[in-house]
């Protein structure tokens, strides 16, 4: 299972990273999506997340081919 | 109508450029507008620019899902958002809110449910410049 990955804000600074993909064997849900592309960092727990541009929450389930972002709290406006 | 800019933009142009477009005048009677500018100051500190971030398709999807919903609850004629990302200065506009409707009440509560929600949920980030660096807006000031 083929999942992208996209981080935004200060938490792409952070972790160093923009994008990136995994090969998810093992990867059920958002979180352990995070889990395996940061090598188990701890998940800040304001973060935000998103399948294919909607908004969901860290225990939701992840498809083949889905875009998983993630972000700080947004400050727009 | 839903516009993400790259660009600096005069929020009254725009608004007067829109209105000359719209076919629903004579029906609305209120029209409600909210402009969002940068302030040079933020938590004591002087801030000389900012960099706004966003992610775009779910920016303009969310913003999207925002007018559908004001649209459920309110009897809006039209709306429209502009937001600004990239390099932003001092005064420059951030966001223009406008919605037009028959009546004041759904006009102003409409425009203010947008931005609440726009401020809370859409895909934008700020970065500040101060004197001496940069930081990320950890979060919203209360409306």
């Amino acid at each position: 299972m083929s999942i992208n990955i996209r981080f935004f804000a200060s938490l792409r600074e952070t972790l160093g990273k923009t994008e990136d993909r995994i090969e998810a064997h093992m990867a059920n849900t958002v979180k352990d999506v995070w889990l395996q592309s940061t090598q188990r960092a701890d998940m800040p727990s304001n973060v935000l997340c998103a399948i294919n541009m909607e908004y969901v929450d860290s225990e939701h389930a992840v498809s083949d081919g889905d875009e998983v972002a993630f972000f700080p709290p947004v400050t727009g406006g | 109508m839903i516009e993400i800019r790259d660009t600096r933009f005069d929020p009254w142009l725009e608004l007067q450029n829109y209105t000359a477009g719209l076919s629903i005048k004579g029906a609305y009677g209120a029209t409600a507008v909210f402009i969002g500018s940068m302030r040079d100051l933020n938590e004591g500190d002087e801030v000389t620019a900012m960099t706004l971030e966003h992610y775009p398709g779910m920016t303009e999807k969310h913003l999207e899902k925002i007018l559908q919903q004001a649209e459920q609850q309110w009897p809006l004629m039209d709306s429209l958002i502009i937001h600004r990302v990239g390099e932003v200065l001092p005064d420059d506009t951030i966001v223009l809110v406008a919605v037009w409707s028959a009546h004041r009440a759904s006009a102003y509560d409409a425009n203010r449910f947008i931005m609440e929600e726009l401020k809370s949920s859409a895909p934008f980030w700020k970065k500040e410049t101060l004197v001496d660096g940069t930081r990320w807006v950890e979060k919203n000031t209360p409306g």
